[in-house]
This record gives C-alpha cells, structure tokens and sequence, in this order.
C-alpha cells in the first residue's frame, strides 16, 4: 500500500516542502529510504520502527520504501522522523493519510514515540503556508513558535500515538478530537516593541561617544570605538540597537527565522521583537561568522542582521576572518555554495568595532602608558584597511570620572534619541527614492556630488583641512557622508559649517595615527634637499 | 700583501673587531703607541698581557687576514658620503679627547659638532608625554635659533623632538646612532637621518652595518654627554636610560639641567629627581642661554599666544585647555557648550596654530 504526507526541510533559511511517501510490500522484510538524505535522516527509519513499536503498533514482516521528494534535494535536520512515521503507518493503513493532505508534519521522535522539538519551526511553518497548506502537526514545545504565523491551524503532538487517534476515526473529527490542543494561530503575539533591558538613560557622561552613536545609527553608518579598557566601549555599543528605528513586522519574521533556524528563539515567547545585537569573541573563526557546514547554518553575522554586529577588540581578530567582513558590508547578505546547493542568509547588520589606543591600552595618558609611536602604529596597523575604509565615524571614548558616574543631571533616554534618528531615516527614505540606496551611508561619488554639496565658503574651508591635515580621498568622501547626516539630524537641507567640523572631528583612525603631526613637512624639505644635492 | 697600509688603515681594521671596546683599543694603543705595532703581535701574546681576553685573542688572529678587505672598505667610504674620523685627526671633537672611554675612531656622516660654538643635548624618554615633546621641540628651536648646537640620539620621543624642533630651524644638530651610521633607526625616524647629515652630523662609533643592540645605547649616552656643553634632560623616568646620561655627564664634568614636571607625573619623576640633587632648572631657553653667557636682544621666555586675538567662545574653549591632553567631554563640560559647537571651535583653534590634537578627540595646547 502507498502513503503520502508532507514534511518540511530547511535549505539555508528557507524551508523547503517535501513529499514524504512509503509504500509497503510483500518480499524480505526491510525498511529502506531514498532520496538525498543527510546521516541524522537516513537514521530516522531505526527512531521510526523502534517508536512505533513502543507505542503499540505491530511492525509486520514486508518490505518498507521510503521516499523523500523531490528527490534531488539535499536534506538534513531531525523534523522528518513524525512525517516518515506518518507515512509508514499510513502505507500499512493504520492512519487514514488523506486526511493528511492539508497538512504539514514537523517533529524529531525518541525510542518511546514522545515528539520532540526541533529548530526552525518559523520558517517552516512560513514555507508551509506559502505553499498553501492549512495545518501543521508540530512538537508541542515548538506549539508557540509556528502560531507566530498568522492564519495557520497549528495541532500540537506530544506522543505520535496521539497522532494515530486523530487519524484514525472518521474523516474531518481527526484534529478535532484532539480539541484540547488544537488552537488557530494567533499570529504574532502581542508584546511591547522597542522594549529594551538597556537603555542610553543608563550612561552617564559620555556626550561624544552618544552623539557618535546617534550620528551613526541614524545614517547607518559603521563606527569604530577606541578607548582603554573600562572606558564604556562596550556598554555603548549594546545600547544602539535602542536607538536604532523601531522593527516592522517584517522585519521582526526575518530576524525571527535565523534565530528560529540556529534554535536561539526564548521559547516563553519565540519572537524577536527587538534588534539583535551579537559581540562574537575575537577568537571566532570564519565559519562562527559568516556561517557554514555542509548544510550552512547562519552564522553572527546573520544573526546580527537588522541590528548590530559588534567586534570587541577589533585588532584581536584574525584578519582572515576580518577580511570576510568586506562583501557583506557591501552586498547585505551572504551567499554560500556547496555541492548541495546555493544557500543565501541575510547580513543587513551596522557594525560597531572596538578597539584599544594601544597594547597597554592607556594611551594619550603618559604616565601609564610607555607604548612608543611604532607600537601604537604596528597595533592599530592590525586592523585592515578595507575594513577600516566601510567605517565611516571613529570616535574615541575617555575612561568616566568619578564626577561623571555620580550623574548630576539625568541622561537622555534611548527612546528620545530613537525619535530623532527615525526622523532622519524618513529624510532618507525620500531622498534616495528610486535610486537603489537606503542610508546615507551608501552614497557613492555621484550622490555625494548631487546631495552633499557645499556652498564657496564651506568648499574653501574644507579644502584648507584637507591640505593641513593631509586628508586622504577616501577621507573626503567619508567626512562629506557623515556631514550629512549630521545635517539631516539638525534638520537642515544644506550642510553648514558646524556639521563639516563635526564631521570632521569623527574622521578615521587612519589619519590621526599614522601619521605624526609636525613631521610632513620636515620630510617634504629632507627630501628635496637630497634631491638638489644629488 | 705586501700594499703598504696607513696608520689609519691599520686603526680601521683595529675599530672592525667586534669584541674590542673602545677602552681595550686605547689601552692597546698605549702599550704599543701605533695600531700597526698592535696589528704584528700575536693575539695571544696579548691576551697573556691580559689586555684582552682569550676569545678576543682568538677573533684578533682571525680578522688578520681581512686588513686588506678593511682598507679597501675604508677607501670606499667616501663614496657612501661616510667619513672616519680618528682620534689622530684635526677634525676630531676636542670635546671627546677629554672623556673616559674616547672612542679612537667616530664614522660620522655629515659633520662633527664644532669645538668652538656651544653645544647642548636635549634628551628624555621614548614615550614622552605631548607635553615632554613639544617642551623638547620648542627648545631645539629656540637654542638652535641662538646658535646652539643641539645634541641627541635620533630616538623617538623627546630625542626626536628636540633634533626636530633645530630643524624646523634649519639650525644644526647632531645624532649620535646606537647603530652603524648606515643605519637609519627608528626606521620611523628616516626623514630626520635623511635631513639631520645636511644640516649637521649622524654620529656612530659603531662599525658599519651595526644594529642597534641594547647594549649600545649606554655606550652612545656617553658620546651624547661627551659632546655636549649643557645636557637637558625633558622627561624622564626613575631608572631611566635618560638618567644613566645625566650621570655619566655628571661624570665628565658637563653641566645638567632638568625641566620640571607635575610631581603627579611618572614622566617627570627623573627630572625632579634630578632637580632635587642639584641640577639646573630649565624653565624656559633663557636659562641654558644664560648658562653659556649668550646675550639676547629679545628675552626667550616660554613662548605664550597672543589670546586677545581670539573671539569670546574661542577664549572659554582655549581656556579650558592644558598642556596635558584633555577629551572633549571634559571641555564641553567646563566651558558649557554645546558638543558640535565646542567640535567647530576647537577645530578653527587647531586650525589657527593654537590647539593641536595628540590623538583624536584630545586636545592639548600649543606652545
């Protein structure tokens, strides 16, 4: 006899319907199953036998073909053991499968036959109602999760002999039955967005380093923290997901997947309504960033997308590993080939990096700091250039006085700050309508020129720093993205003298540590001279 | 063989054996009066005279047959804009003929200090404070201005900064290397080892092609001394390498002077220790002046910015300022302005001459 249920797979972040189909026949007694299967589930067939004995059914002496369709595709993951178990109970017509054909089945069983959860429900259950399908039988533990989707019926399964009562009666009181479980979904539950353990009210002093934030999280700019250990490098950073524009619903699903996916989801409450905010150690390797495997799981990176990815101790890290930042940072997202397949995961993250002045770490300050000039320089040096190029404001952050963590005045709270930079990304939003870009950030020499342009007197001035300071291009184009931003933020349409210096101010680390003031033009004259003497 | 060798080829060849100091030459050479003598004795001859030890006996033998290669070098150095300069020579610093230790031949690109125009060394630490550094700039400038040659290590910090501060005044000044003076280190340093032979003089008594081992520098402190008048010492810790050149001139009969920090400031800590054991207080260049009885027309007090040309906010930001870096926090907390206002400000300050920025965000005074 032939059976046919569906199960969901998961290819990267997207789930993936498949037809799990038996079939049972007279010859020697076996159990074999076909079509792509990944170790964990070639291994179902001995957790399905050995489940549904222990739950009473008769396994009779015939030959057991399992399929899993379509046949070509890679798949992998514990969610097919109730489908497979399903369809083999079904194929020797314990359990009526065409009662089955609305539905998708997702659970891992153990030797007893108790259902256990599994990850990435949500995007399962997101695929199994694109694809049209009305209920999902799932672990009751992963019950919460799937009723994130609106407008799906979700039946949790705690034993898969409950499965076989469903089933088995007349049609259309299977689900039914099982009433005590079965509730629509409700879609997403309702909690309070923007609802932070952390807030910028918490930080007391620190004006530069919040307004740096601020500028930065409002124009999407990638920032660069440097200070002594101590300092509040890190308490800044966890803070910007605070400020950063409230989630929208979508948005809320995409993260929500990747965590479902890596099993992160709280499971009190299976959704994130919050930006992430992830600070992988400096040991990390490539795979914990950029994901990977044979069947690739998301790595930080893609869990930190829509929020921040934040990189303590920047110069700790591998550059290898660094070096990978590089397409992300441009393209949004990752793409990982394998034999299996393309997989794509989203990498839309901010990146704040950290790092300290120095080895000691307490550098400007000489009397703790004995780091010479080519240590400091060999240091910073570790941090690679192409990184240091897509970080567009720098700021240092100064170790907090005792004044200053006694508060004097109440700080402001993220929320007023939110308000400001959603106000600046509405302006960008109308700004770069049609023109393929979201966020100041990413103009490039075109828009720069059409929408940050200077009047004479600025254009002037700019160009006197540009010479003093011995400016780099690429600095050019940065401090004039930064200008903008600032600009939006004061609400102006033109970029004024206050926000060039600001922005001025934020430029990066590469011209103010590698190069001592006072020694250009030294080594400008040195060499002439040597030139005219021959 | 058989080329007739100079007096000088032969004293090459003895400055080429490296276990050989300074000291072992010049007892070698008041044993035997010529370095030719010495190169006909047998090595070990002269390790039972117990004037050198076996290994260097041993070396001695062994670097025999290398005369010619030595002279050849010797002969070629010219080219290489190197000369070596002996302790027979006219030219050698008369400053050093007095000193323990002389060395008997200095490679010298560039010139020597002259014997007849006082000299002064600017020494301190490494990792000078900015305070450290443009106190050292600012009197390599004013001394060089009124003729004084300055005298230094080429090393970075206040070394660096006070050969720095003579260049900017196209005075002269002179490095005395821990290397070979074919060695350009700190490498960071390789504008001013490019500029400092124009204008003055690199200095070694290291042969060729030495790196600057550890062990070199106290060596080279005693030249730094040995050439100088005056030894100023900017910044400098307790234990410090700054503190073993005040010693040694102290040694040779050369005057020391110290700046005077904040007794809160490690950098500083030599120099009060210093100043305390009687050293001369450099408050400004007027006192080293002072010291060689240089007239003047102008005082040279501690050069000050004329503030009144500043507008009002400029002068509240300009006064919250120190020579000690601050963060900008900390200005915008005293002088009550808002950030971006204090940025701008601090930017036209710094563009003005008056501030500059050590690090980013910190702020220091300009002197």
């Amino acid at each position: 006899m032939f059976s046919n249920v569906c199960g969901i797979g998961l290819l990267g972040v997207e789930g993936c319907l498949v037809h799990v189909e038996a079939d049972v026949q007279d010859g020697l007694p076996g159990f074999v199953m076909v079509g792509a299967l990944a170790p964990e589930v070639r291994e179902a067939q001995d957790r399905v036998r050995t489940a549904l004995k222990n739950s009473g059914f008769r396994f009779p002496p015939k030959k057991v073909t399992v399929n899993l369709s379509p046949a070509d595709v890679h798949k992998s993951g514990t969610g097919f053991d109730l489908p497979i178990a399903a369809a083999v109970l079904g194929a020797h017509g314990a359990l009526d499968w065409e009662k089955l054909s609305d539905a998708v089945l997702i659970g891992e069983l153990g030797l007893d036959g108790v259902v256990k959860p599994v990850r990435g429900v949500l995007p399962m259950v997101a695929e199994a109602q694109r694809r049209g399908k009305h209920v999902c039988y799932l672990p009751i533990e992963n019950v919460r999760e799937g009723r994130v989707i609106p407008g799906m019926r979700i039946v949790g399964i705690g034993h898969v002999r409950e499965l076989i009562g469903m089933m088995s009666g007349p049609a259309g009181t299977g689900a039914e039955r099982a009433g005590t479980r079965k509730e629509p979904s409700s879609g997403p539950p309702r909690v309070p967005r923007d609802c932070y353990d952390v807030d910028y009210q918490d930080v007391q002093g620190q004006g530069l380093v919040k307004r740096a934030a601020e500028v930065a999280a409002a124009g999407r700019h990638n920032l660069l923290l440097i200070g002594p250990a101590g300092a509040g490098k890190t308490m800044i950073a966890e803070r910007i997901p605070t400020i950063m524009p409230s989630c929208t619903m979508e948005e809320m699903l995409e993260i929500s997947k990747i965590y479902s996916i890596c099993g992160l989801l709280p499971g009190e409450q299976p959704f994130m309504t919050r930006r992430p905010f992830r600070s992988p150690h400096h040991s990390a390797t490539a795979q914990a960033l950029i994901g990977g495997g044979r069947n690739p799981v998301p790595g930080e990176m893609s869990l930190a997308s829509g929020g921040v990815l934040f990189l303590d101790e920047l110069p700790e890290f591998s550059r290898n590993v660094i070096e990978l930042l590089r397409q992300p940072l441009e393209s949004h997202k990752i793409v990982l080939s394998r034999v299996s397949g393309r997989y794509e995961f989203p990498a839309d993250f901010m990146l704040v990096a950290a790092a300290n002045p120095c080895p000691c770490g307490h550098f400007p300050d000489r009397n703790r700091c004995r780091c010479s000039e080519e240590q400091i320089r060999r240091y910073l040096g570790k941090i690679s250039k192409p990184i240091l190029d897509r970080i567009d404001i720098c700021t240092e952050v100064a170790p907090v006085e005792f004044g200053d963590l006694r508060g004097r005045k109440k700080a402001e709270s993220s929320e007023t700050i939110r308000g400001r930079v959603e106000q600046v990304r509405k302006i960008q939003r109308e700004r770069f309508a049609g023109r393929g870009i979201r966020f100041n950030s990413q103009m490039t020499g075109e828009d720069i020129r059409i929408f940050c342009r200077l009047d004479r007197a600025e254009e002037d001035f700019f160009q006197e720093v540009y010479q003093r300071k011995g400016l780099s291009a690429r600095a050019y184009a940065k401090i004039l993205k930064v200008a903008r931003t600032i600009a939006d933020l004061d609400g102006a349409a033109q970029i004024g003298h206050a926000h060039l210096c600001e922005a001025i101010g934020y430029r990066s680390l590469e011209e103010k540590y590698w190069r001592p003031p006072g020694y250009i033009s030294i080594q400008k004259q040195a060499l002439a001279e040597v030139a005219r003497r021959g | 063989m058989g080329e007739p060798f100079a007096e000088r080829d032969y004293l090459y060849w003895l400055c080429q054996i490296p276990p050989l100091g300074a000291v072992t030459i010049q007892a070698l050479l008041d044993r035997y009066q010529t370095s030719e003598a010495v190169y006909h004795i047998e090595g070990s001859r002269l390790a039972e005279e117990r004037l050198i030890s076996r290994k260097a006996a041993e070396c001695f033998d062994r670097m025999k047959p290398l005369l010619g290669k030595t002279a050849a070098e010797l002969a070629g150095l010219p080219l290489r804009g190197i000369r070596f300069v002996t302790i027979l020579d006219q030219e050698y610093p008369e400053r050093l003929k007095h000193i323990y230790g002389k060395p008997v031949g200095l490679y010298v690109k560039g010139r020597v200090p002259d014997d007849s125009r006082p000299s002064a060394a600017i020494i301190g630490a490494r990792a000078a404070s900015d305070y450290g550094i443009q106190i050292a700039r600012m009197l390599g400038a004013s001394l060089s201005r009124a003729g004084v040659q300055i005298i230094s290590g080429m090393a970075l910090g206040a070394d660096g900064a006070g050969h720095e501060g003579a260049l900017m005044e196209e005075g002269d000044t002179y490095a005395v290397l821990g290397s070979g003076v074919d060695v350009c280190y700190p490498r960071t340093h390789l504008n001013m080892y490019l500029e400092i032979p124009v204008r003055g003089g690199l200095i070694s008594e290291f042969p060729l092609g030495s790196g600057a081992l550890k062990a070199h520098f106290p060596m080279r402190n005693r030249l730094i001394s040995g050439l100088s008048d005056v030894i100023i010492v900017v910044e400098a810790r307790e234990k410090s390498g700054s503190l073993i050149t005040a010693e040694l001139a102290l040694e040779q009969g050369r005057e020391v002077m110290a700046v005077p920090g904040m007794v809160t400031s490690e950098l500083s800590r030599g120099c009060n220790q210093l100043i305390r054991q009687g050293a001369g207080i450099v408050t400004s260049p007027d006192d080293i002046l002072e010291y060689f009885q240089i007239k003047q027309e102008k005082m040279l007090r501690l050069p000050k910015k004329n503030e009144n040309a500043l507008a009002k906010k400029e002068k509240i930001v300009y006064s919250c300022l120190d020579l000690q870096p601050r963060f900008i926090d900390q200005v915008v907390e005293e002088s009550g302005l808002p950030l971006g206002e204090c940025m701008t400000i601090l930017l036209e300050l710094e563009l003005k001459g008056y501030v500059m920025q050590p690090t980013g965000h910190y702020y220091v005074k300009k002197i």
